[in-house]
Order: C-alpha cells, then structure tokens, then sequence
C-alpha cells in the first residue's frame, strides 16, 4: 500500500461505483469511500522525510512510441496540496447532506478528485495535462446541472474560457516536449532544458495565462463570480476550495522550475496583478448584496495576496503561499457552508434580507465569527500566519516590496471590514420577520462546522507541521531558479 | 490485394443476393465478406512490402493500417443499418453493394503506388458514392446533395486529372517512385509545368477531403443524404483521400515543401476557421457536425503540413477517433430523429433522462471530437499539434488553439440540450440491439485509445 497510484485509482474506481447507486444511499457511500481515500492518504504523510527530494516516486511506460512515461511522486510542495484535496473533499460530501444528492452527483466529485490527485502528484507533463482537464469535465457538469439562474451561460463562458488557457499551456508543453527530440515529458528532462530567451519568454506566458485563468488572476478573473454565485454550493466548494489551487500549485511545480529567467524578468508583472487583484477584490466584495459574490470577490483578493507571495521569491513567501493555499481552502469552505445554511433556512443569500439570525442560531453564530475570524487572519487562527508569513516575504522581495507589502497589508483591513459587514448583516441586527422560526444547527452541520473550528485554530496555534513538510523543497526550488 | 478481389466479389454476391430477395442475408453475408478482407489485410502485415503489379499498388504498413481502419469503421457502419436502409427503401441490396463497391475505391486510394490507381480508386469510391446520396429518390434535399456532389466531385477530378497529366508530361512516368527519383535526381531543373501540377493536385485533393476554399459542397451534400451514408462519407472516405493526400505530398513530394507548403498554410488557416466559425452558427446537429467535419480536414491537414516522421501515425490516431466518434454522434443522431423527427439541437432536449446511455455515449463523442484528454480525439489533436510544433509553425498552433476552444463551445451545446434543458416529450428513446453493441465498441474504443494510445501509435 505504499504506492501513490491508488490514491489515483481508488477514486476512479469509487466514481463508477457511486454513478450507478441510484437511491439517497449514495451519500454515505460517498463519505466512506472518500474517507478511506484520506485514511490511505495518512501513510504517506507520516512516512514522508520532510527533506527536498521527491518520494514515493513511481513511473510506468505509458506511451512508448512517443517517449512518455507515467511519473508520479510527492515532495514537500506537493504534500500539502494533496493533504488538503483528500482532507477537504470527505468535508465537503458531508456539507452537502443537506441536498439529497444521488449517486451520479457523488460520482463527479469523486471522477474530479482523481483529476485534482493526478495534478498534484504527477512528474510529468503529459499526466499533469490530462489531470488538468479531467478535474474540469466534472466540475462543469456539477456546476451546470445542479447550478441556479443562469447557469447554463455562465458554465460555457467557464469551460470555454479556462479550456483556451489550458491548450496555451498544450502548446507550451509541446514546444518543450519537441526540444528534448520528443523523447520525454517528464518534470526533470523538461525542467532540464537549456531554453533560449525568446523560448523562456513565450513559454512563460503561455503556462502563465493558463494558470491565471484558473487562480483567477486580476484581468483574467471575469469567469469567477458568476461560476461561483450560480453554481451548487458544494461545486463552489470545490471549485474555491480546492480547484484554483492547481493554477497555484501549478506556478510552484512547473512555471517557476521550467522558466527561470523569465520569471525573474517578468515576475514584477505577476506580483502587481496580484496586488491589484487584492485590491479590486476587496472593493468589490464591500459593494456585494449578494452573499455568495461577496465570497467570490473576497477569494479574488486572497489568491491575490498568495500569487503575489509566490512571486516575492523569498522562503517565507512561498512558504506561507502554500500554508495559505490550505488556509484558504478551509475558511472558504466554511463561508460557503455557512451561506448554504443560512440559504437552505431562509431561502435567500441577500445580505438586505438577513439579519439577527445569532438569536436563533447561537451555534451557527460562533462557529461562523470563527470561520471569519481565520478567514480576516485573526492572531490565534490559521489565516494569521499564512498572511503574515505572505506579506512578509513580499515585503523583503526585490521589486519594491515594501510598496507592495503596505499596499498588501490594507487587504487585511479591508478583508475586515467586509467580513465583519457580511457578519452583522446576517448575524446581527433587527432580524426579518419571516425569519423567526429558523433553527440552529444540527446533526452532520455541527460537525463539518466544529472540523472546521478546530483546523482553523490548531493550524493557527501550531502551524509548525505543515510548514515544516514545505520547507526543504521550498529552500530548493529558489536555489534553482536564482 | 486479398482485400480488394473480396470486397469486389463481395458487392457483386450481395447484388445478386438482392435479386433473389434473401433481404436478410445481406447484412450477414456483407459483414462476414468485411471481416475476411480485414483478415487479408492484416495477413499481409509481416509480408514483405513492395510495389505489385508493375508497380500499381503497395500493401505497406501505412496502407494497411488505413485500409484496415475504414473496413472497421464500415463494419460499424453497417451494423447500424440494420433497420435503417429498409425504412427508406426497398431495394437494401443497392445500398450494401454500393457501399461495398465505394469502400473498394477507398482501399485502392490508400494502397495506390501509381497516379492512374489513385485516380481509378477516387473514382470507384465517389460513383457510388453519388448515387448513394440521391438514393432516396422522392427527397429534394438528397436530390441536390447527388446533383452537388456529382458536378463538384467531377470538376475536383478534372483538376486532378489535369495535374496528373501536367506531372506525367514533365517527368514520363505515373509511377511515385519515379517521380520522386526525378525530384531528387533534378533538385534545381524542375520545370514549371511540374510546379503547375502540384498545385491543381493540391486543388484538386482538396476538393475530396472538403478543405476550405474548395468546401462549398461539403454541408449540403452532408445535410442532404441520409445520414447513414453521411456517416460513411465523412468518415471512411474522408480518411482514405487524406492517406492518399498524406502519401502523395509527404513520402513524394517533400523535397519541394518549401513551395507547396505556404499554399497549403493558406488553406489549413482558412479551413479552420472558416468550418469553426460557420458550425457555431448551426441550428441543426447535422449541419454542425458537416461544417465541424471541415474543420477536422483542417486539423488533419496539420499532418500533411509537418514532414515528421511520426505525421502518418498522427493522422490514423487522428481518423480514427474522428472516425469512432463521428459515428457515435450520426448513429445519435438517427435514433433521435427517428423519434422526435428533426435534427435539430432541441431534439436532443432531455435526453440525459430519456435515455441516460445514448447522452453519455454522445457525451464521450461530443469530448473526443473537442479534443479532451482520456479520450482518442485529445491523442489526435496532441499528435497534430506535436507534428506541426516540429516545424516551428507557432503562429498556425495559436491560431488552432484558438479554434480548438471554439470547437469546444460548438460542442458542449449538444451537451447542454441533452442535459440541462427539459424536453416535452417525455417517452424514453428506445436503443436496438445493433445500436447498442456499435456504441458500446466505440465508446470503449474512443476511451482505451485516449488512455493507452500505443495501441494505435504503435502501428506505422
């Protein structure tokens, strides 16, 4: 069981078996089946050495007549992401309980987290690529047909637009499969490369582009509100929970490696899109009436700030680009369940029509100030660390980081007022009329909210563990590229 | 050689077999004969290939391997006319032995070593194939599509022929071994008139594959037949005039690419966009699918472009996903419009519910005809894209990029129809049998080939 290739197969398999469980049974089998995916991920997390190298590595031939090996394994980059995937799905199946979902939806979650797996595991290019794209089919289907208003619009505008982005990357993945003679696709050949400087340029952007669709990045961002306010609140999850970190995850395992120079030369760039994002997602978010756009544009801004690390070049940046990726995945995933609460109890998301919700909901009130709390980086919760350790590396990055590190640091300001706005509305205040009845939470809400509660602050007490896991890869991949 | 004595043969029992009215031993009797010049063929793959018969034909890897892959595809194909022949027509016969008979056309044009083969082949295949489109004689639409098809494939084969003649009178041979020994043999002393052939050559083979701006045929004649001999039209003959595109201009006349290559730069930019660009503006899933089929020619001219050594094994990846999946989404296509009696897309309204396998065979279709990966179509299209990147043509690879993701667009609104909007009619479409073994082995085709694509890449 010490092989990688079943935390990429049991979901495969789990997805055909939940496509064809057509009565409310499906749910359970999910949440088990997911489950057993995150028991089997614990092996590998407690026998992994936090150094550099890559472990659990493992290659088959794949496509002989075309030189392309099968290559999977992890390092202290790709860890945390696969720790939050397995960790944050079994949550997110058990958020959704309160939708009756059959078997077919539970399939496609599960088909996309094989895909989202794949990408973080993979060593090669060819296997990065399908993963890529197999975590997209499901995902638009989940949206598209379990979505509201007009989804079905805003899902094509989605799959089209984040498609384009990946056959760039194609491309690019091509160009340098074709200057290693077309014998190879993996990390290490193609990271190998000896590019010229119009090759490193162009190649850059093109796996730029299609990783800032997806992050989303300020000016590439337009397809994320509306896919995140139509879509199921469970597709919302995975899209913000997990999902933009492939583009993320993406930066640190190809873009970086494969470019070196351009990065340096172009990475001012993608520091200031990310700082404008912070900014402009910010304002936005204050503006929102509805609740779950509030949420979109908020994740704008934070992305922002974890591009903006990952592009400061410093250990501490990338560092705490990484801690905040899964920091993010966790608050954005109890935002997102505390609105589908509050919309399953009162019908509506619309900040005008909420208020004074605590009174009857004492529990949901408590664990929502929390989830808020982490998600503004209150000292004590995990949001703290991962934004200190952001601004701290854009502080002491080359490009006029100070700058960037103050304007930045307004975020958290700004993150506060329209976090603790979205709470008094809700929360607080004269409460509807027609809300009077409203129950608190129960059953399977408590327990996804109290996960939540206890990653948010034990992160936020001890965030030594997971920083630890990055730490050595981290340290290595800046030598590389410096 | 084997292949093409029995599909001859073959037509000729099965007419016969018409005349004796033993109307269900035609389809019986058609599959067995294809399968035994499937056993021919692949009997012929560890003999050793050289020209035969004075050099007319060659039964080497590449011409097998394309012969082979439009005798499956045929045999798919006539498993799905079982009942679809006999609702339009009371002569089945006629239709079997036509098909047949085209298909025979369609093997000589990927074997050919002899420009008079070559033309003889396109010949055989597209007679039949002009009386297959205006077999259902008291339609108008099938009516024009033959009137069309017959008057534009006659001009393309003037053009043809004329290029033929022009490459005969500059080097005294319609052997391609000669005339590539000439090419090379003369690498500064090539006379115009040579150049003058390429070109009506090039003109005229793109008028068989339905390229841009020679396509003007293509949508209606599609449209317009039945659509069982649409299938057999964009698929297998599609795919043997690109091998004999693909050996004429890759295995004879590489050494002058640098003059033909920019003409047909032209042409492959304007295909893509031009099919692109119509199809979205489709209402009808038949027509979209007619001016996506001009769009795919674009794609697989990719091949013709890039002189790799890997573009022959490229373009039969490429046909065959586009083969498996095209008949996936006619043979939808029949069963929907048999019962809501239109091809538009809000036929297929519900179809996700009204019958959840025919929507996910579509679906699968649907994916590898956009080029997704895990499925046959994402190998093809990476293959293409692999050749030309070979050849540094950046710009034609954004510019197809950019197609790419339009095609998507196109083809996620079946998609759409079959899943997210209801339909009126609630009755369940029901599947025969031979609809159900023909998608089940194209469904899993299309899916192995996307997974472990050695299986195909392995063969030239």
């Amino acid at each position: 069981m010490d092989n990688l290739i079943i935390l990429l197969l049991l979901p495969v398999i789990s997805a055909i078996i939940l496509a064809f469980i057509k009565t409310s049974s499906a749910k359970w089998a999910a949440l088990v089946l997911s489950l057993i995916q995150l028991g089997l991920t614990i092996p590998f997390i407690c026998h992994f050495v936090p150094d550099a190298s890559v472990q659990f590595a493992a290659s088959w031939d794949w496509i002989n007549s075309l030189g392309i090996q099968f290559q999977i394994g992890l390092d202290g980059i790709s860890l945390p992401m696969l720790i939050l995937t397995n960790g944050l799905i079994p949550l997110i199946i058990l958020a959704s309980f309160g939708h009756d979902q059959k078997g077919g939806f539970y399939g496609l979650v599960s088909f996309m987290q094989a895909g989202l797996v794949l990408v973080f595991i993979s060593l090669d290019a060819f296997s990065f690529y399908v993963g890529w794209e197999a975590a997209l089919i499901p995902i638009y289907f989940i949206c598209a047909l379990w979505g509201d208003g007009d989804r079905i619009k805003v899902n094509l505008k989605f799959f089209v637009y984040t498609f384009f982005g990946s056959l760039l990357m194609l491309i690019a993945i091509i160009y340098l499969y074709q200057q290693t003679g077309g014998r190879a696709m993996s990390w290490t050949a193609l990271t190998g490369l000896e590019l010229t400087e119009g090759a490193q340029n162009w190649v850059f952007w093109a796996f730029f582009i299609a990783f800032a669709i997806k992050i989303p990045l300020f000016p590439l961002h337009s397809w994320q509100p509306d896919t995140y306010t139509h879509a199921p609140s469970t597709g919302t999850m995975l899209l913000s929970g997990i999902m933009l970190k492939m583009g993320l995850f993406g930066l640190l395992r190809w873009l970086l490696p494969l470019t070196p120079e351009a990065v340096m030369q172009y990475g001012n760039i993608a520091l200031i899109m990310g700082i404008i994002g912070v900014v402009y997602g910010s304002i936005i978010a204050f503006k929102m009436k509805d609740a779950k756009r509030l949420i979109a544009y908020s994740s704008i801004a934070h992305v922002g700030l974890i591009a903006a690390g990952i592009f400061s070049f410093t250990q501490e940046g990338i560092q705490g680009a990484i801690l905040q990726m899964i920091n993010h995945g966790i608050s954005v995933v109890g935002l997102f369940f505390v609105i589908d609460i509050i919309q399953r109890r009162t019908g509506t998301r619309d900040l005008s029509d909420l208020g004074g919700l605590a009174s009857n909901m004492p529990i949901l009130a408590i664990a929502f100030l929390i989830i808020i709390m982490g998600a503004v980086g209150l000292p004590l919760t995990n949001g703290f660390i991962g934004e200190f350790l952001l601004l701290k590396g854009i502080f002491g990055s080359a490009w006029n980081g100070v700058w960037f590190a103050v304007i930045g640091g307004t975020t958290l300001i700004f993150g506060a007022v329209y976090m603790l706005r979205f709470y008094q509305k809700t929360m607080l205040g004269p409460i509807n009329d027609g809300h009077m009845s409203v129950k608190d939470v129960s059953g399977y809400e408590v327990l996804v909210l109290s996960i939540l509660v206890i990653l948010i602050i034990l992160i936020g007490v001890l965030p030594n563990g997971l920083l630890h896991l990055s730490e050595a890869s981290v340290t290595q991949l800046l030598e590389n590229i410096k | 050689m084997g292949a093409i004595i029995t599909l001859s043969l073959l037509g000729i029992l099965v007419l016969y077999l018409g005349l004796y009215k033993a109307k269900n031993a035609l389809l019986p009797v058609s599959i067995l004969g294809l399968l035994l010049a499937l056993g021919f063929e692949a009997y012929y793959w560890n003999v050793e290939a050289d020209p035969l018969y004075s050099g007319m034909v060659i039964f080497d890897h590449f011409s097998l391997s394309f012969s082979m892959l439009c005798i499956a595809l045929t045999i798919l194909i006539l498993l799905l006319s079982k009942e679809y022949f006999r609702a339009i027509s009371n002569n089945i016969a006629e239709y079997y032995t036509l098909i047949l008979f085209s298909l025979t056309g369609a093997i000589l044009v990927c074997s050919y070593h002899n420009f008079a083969m070559l033309f003889i082949g396109l010949e055989i295949m597209s007679v039949a194939l002009y009386i297959l489109a205006g077999i259902r004689r008291n339609d108008k639409a099938s009516n024009e599509a033959s009137l069309k098809y017959f008057l534009m494939g006659a001009f393309s084969t003037g053009f043809l022929l004329f290029g033929i003649t022009l490459l005969y009178g500059s080097t005294g041979s319609f052997d391609l071994a000669a005339i590539k020994q000439h090419i090379v043999d003369n690498p500064t002393g090539i006379s115009p008139m040579f150049y003058g052939g390429i070109l009506l050559l090039l003109v005229g083979l793109c008028f068989k594959v339905g390229a841009a701006p020679f396509h003007f045929w293509t949508p209606d004649v599609y449209d317009g037949s039945p659509i069982l001999i649409t299938t057999f039209m964009s698929t297998v003959v599609k795919i043997a005039s690109f091998a004999g595109f693909l050996k004429l201009f890759s295995m004879v006349l590489v050494p002058l690419n640098e003059f033909w290559t920019p003409v047909l730069l032209t042409v492959v930019i304007i295909t893509l966009f031009l099919g692109n660009v119509t199809a979205l503006m489709q209402t009808s899933f038949k027509r979209m699918l007619a001016y996506s089929s001009i769009s795919h020619a674009g794609y697989m001219l990719f091949a013709i472009l890039s002189i790799g050594a890997n573009s022959a094994s490229g373009i039969l990846a490429y046909s065959a996903a586009y083969g498996l999946a095209s008949i996936v989404a006619f043979g939808g296509l029949i069963l929907v419009k048999r019962q809501v009696g239109s091809d538009h897309f809000e036929s297929f309204n519900g179809l996700g519910k009204r019958n959840p396998w025919l929507a996910f065979s579509i679906t699968i279709a649907m994916l590898s005809l956009a080029g997704i990966p895990l499925t046959a179509g994402f190998i093809g299209k990476f293959m293409m894209f692999s050749n030309v990147m070979n050849d540094y043509h950046t710009v034609l690879l954004i510019l197809a990029a950019i197609n790419a993701a339009v095609g998507v667009y196109y083809y996620l609104r079946v998609v759409v129809h079959m899943y997210f909007m209801k339909s009126e009619a609630e009755q369940t479409v029901s599947m025969p049998v031979n609809f159900q073994v023909v998608f089940v082995v194209a469904v899993i085709l299309t899916i192995v080939l996307g997974v472990y694509p050695d299986l195909i890449l392995r063969f030239i």
